[in-house]
């Protein structure tokens, strides 16, 4: 998996990754190579440093030793490749962040349209388009504070959609929701991954692991602990940490 | 007690008393907002004597009298800069100065009342800075400070009064002409009290209004 064809590049490659919090070691030696079309999921005990590993792919985070490479371009300090390396990468948080003064449809145009230079009506019908695949059409024209979460949830995926990401980074994206909302938005996930989207997921929803990962990461202690696809992982964990993990949370 | 005629007859001097108020306080509030936007990015500077410069002048505004920093830009500051103010000039500059430091308070306090994760979601979108700055935040930011803005503003309506020590014929200073004209200054102070009190209290007004309509529009 590491042997990439010249041709085709992973789609993130990260070697020897590294990150510190002043004191506090929180990404030891991380490597993962995602293939394009790949779906990871990426689990593990709150603190494990799951969250700070994929929002280094993007640079919300910096890191402090090692290298990200996202489809052949190494992240680096540079403003310019920062943005380059954004443009191509969504990314869905925990508590939406969706932009609370503008209506849904706003939300969704305003990225195509200063970062891609798309023209207004071309942005509307892109956002429409996505708004109609996460299945809120008929939200387009509200605020976000008049939606309830999982309708936000599917709001900021198709916000990040609009930009066409080749990436998609998914942050906890349903922590925040009533439990039985949580399915319409892991629905919304799932059809994205049948898509064949690149996907790194941070969930603890471990029925959509099992139903849509091609590889599940285990963390802990800022290590990967453990990476298996979903059969292996779940029936046949070869990590003690990893079964005792897999135990507390099935039980 | 209150003599109407006299009142009326004097009432035009005090509308031009109150538009000299209003605009001195406007202008004073418009610079200050100005100076307030440069002691803002002083004070998130990366270089700490930048951060110091802020951090002094916030202090020293905070630290002395409205009224002797009224006196210090309007006596002093001729004599160590070699310029003459005009009582009006040094008027709406020494309100600028002085608001400058309070409204930078307020601006970063409603910044800091952003959710982080509103520049999370910008940046993870590559929304260019200047997208970032008056699409996302400058929009969320009004709506933090218009209230303390708003109180800000009536204080500075209110500090105005001094500028009738530097001669800057305002609102109270017409009322002090007029009263050493007519002899009395209970119609003087009075009707400077309750015009005073008329704008001020639009203002208010106006400010509940703007924040009822924030409430509506969004969360």
């Amino acid at each position: 998996m590491n042997d990439m064809p010249e041709t085709e590049p992973a789609a993130v490659e990260i070697t020897g990754l590294n990150k510190w919090y002043g004191d506090y070691h929180a990404l030891r030696d991380i490597q993962l190579s995602v293939a394009p079309g790949e779906r990871i999921v990426i689990c593990g005990p709150s603190g494990s440093g799951k969250s700070s590993l994929i929002r280094c792919i993007n640079r919300l985070e910096r890191h402090d030793k090692g290298s990200i490479t996202v489809e052949g371009l190494e992240l680096t300090d540079d403003k310019k490749r920062i943005r380059t390396i954004r443009r191509e990468i969504g990314m869905v948080f925990q508590h939406f962040n969706l932009f609370p003064h503008m209506t849904i449809l706003e939300n969704c145009m305003l990225a195509p349209m200063s970062a891609r230079k798309l023209t207004r009506p071309k942005a509307e019908e892109l956002a429409r388009r996505f708004l109609g695949r996460v299945h809120i059409p008929e939200q387009a024209d509200k605020y976000p504070g008049q939606l309830s979460g999982g309708q936000q949830q599917r709001a900021a995926i198709a916000r990040a959609l609009c930009m066409s990401p080749r990436i998609m980074l998914f942050d906890e994206p349903t922590s925040a929701l009533d439990p039985e909302i949580i399915k319409e938005v892991l629905d919304t996930m799932i059809e994205l991954a049948n898509d064949g989207m690149t996907m790194l997921c941070v969930t603890h929803e471990m029925g959509f692991a099992r139903q849509i990962a091609d590889r599940v990461v285990f963390m802990d202690h800022g290590r990967i602990v453990e990476t298996a696809p979903p059969g292996d992982f779940f029936t046949n964990p070869r990590q003690d940490r990893t079964r005792l993990f897999l135990r507390q949370l099935l039980h | 007690m209150l003599d109407v005629s006299n009142v009326y007859d004097t009432f035009p001097r005090f509308l031009s008393g109150a538009g000299v108020t209003l605009g001195v306080s406007l202008a004073g509030f418009a610079l200050g907002t100005v100076i307030a936007l440069g002691l803002l990015l002083l004070a998130r500077s990366r270089l700490a004597p930048a951060r110091w410069i802020a951090a002094v002048y916030t202090s020293f505004i905070r630290g002395t009298p409205l009224l002797v920093q009224i006196l210090v830009v309007y006596y002093a500051l001729p004599g160590l800069m070699g310029i003459d103010l005009s009582p009006l000039v040094a008027g709406v500059l020494s309100l600028a100065f002085n608001s400058a430091a309070f409204i930078a308070e307020i601006l970063r306090a409603g910044l800091t009342r952003i959710p982080t994760g509103q520049f999370e979601a910008a940046k993870a979108l590559a929304l260019p800075r200047h997208v970032v700055a008056f699409n996302v935040i400058l929009p969320q930011l009004m709506r933090n400070v218009v209230p303390p803005m708003v109180s800000e503003f009536t204080m500075l309506v209110k500090a105005s009064a001094i500028l009738s020590v530097i001669t800057v014929v305002e609102l109270t200073r017409t009322a002090q002409h007029v009263m050493t004209e007519t002899f009395r200054p209970v119609d003087a102070f009075v009707t400077a009290a309750a015009i005073y009190f008329i704008i001020l209290y639009a203002f208010s007004m106006v400010a509940r209004r703007l924040e009822h309509n924030d409430k509506r529009a969004a969360r």
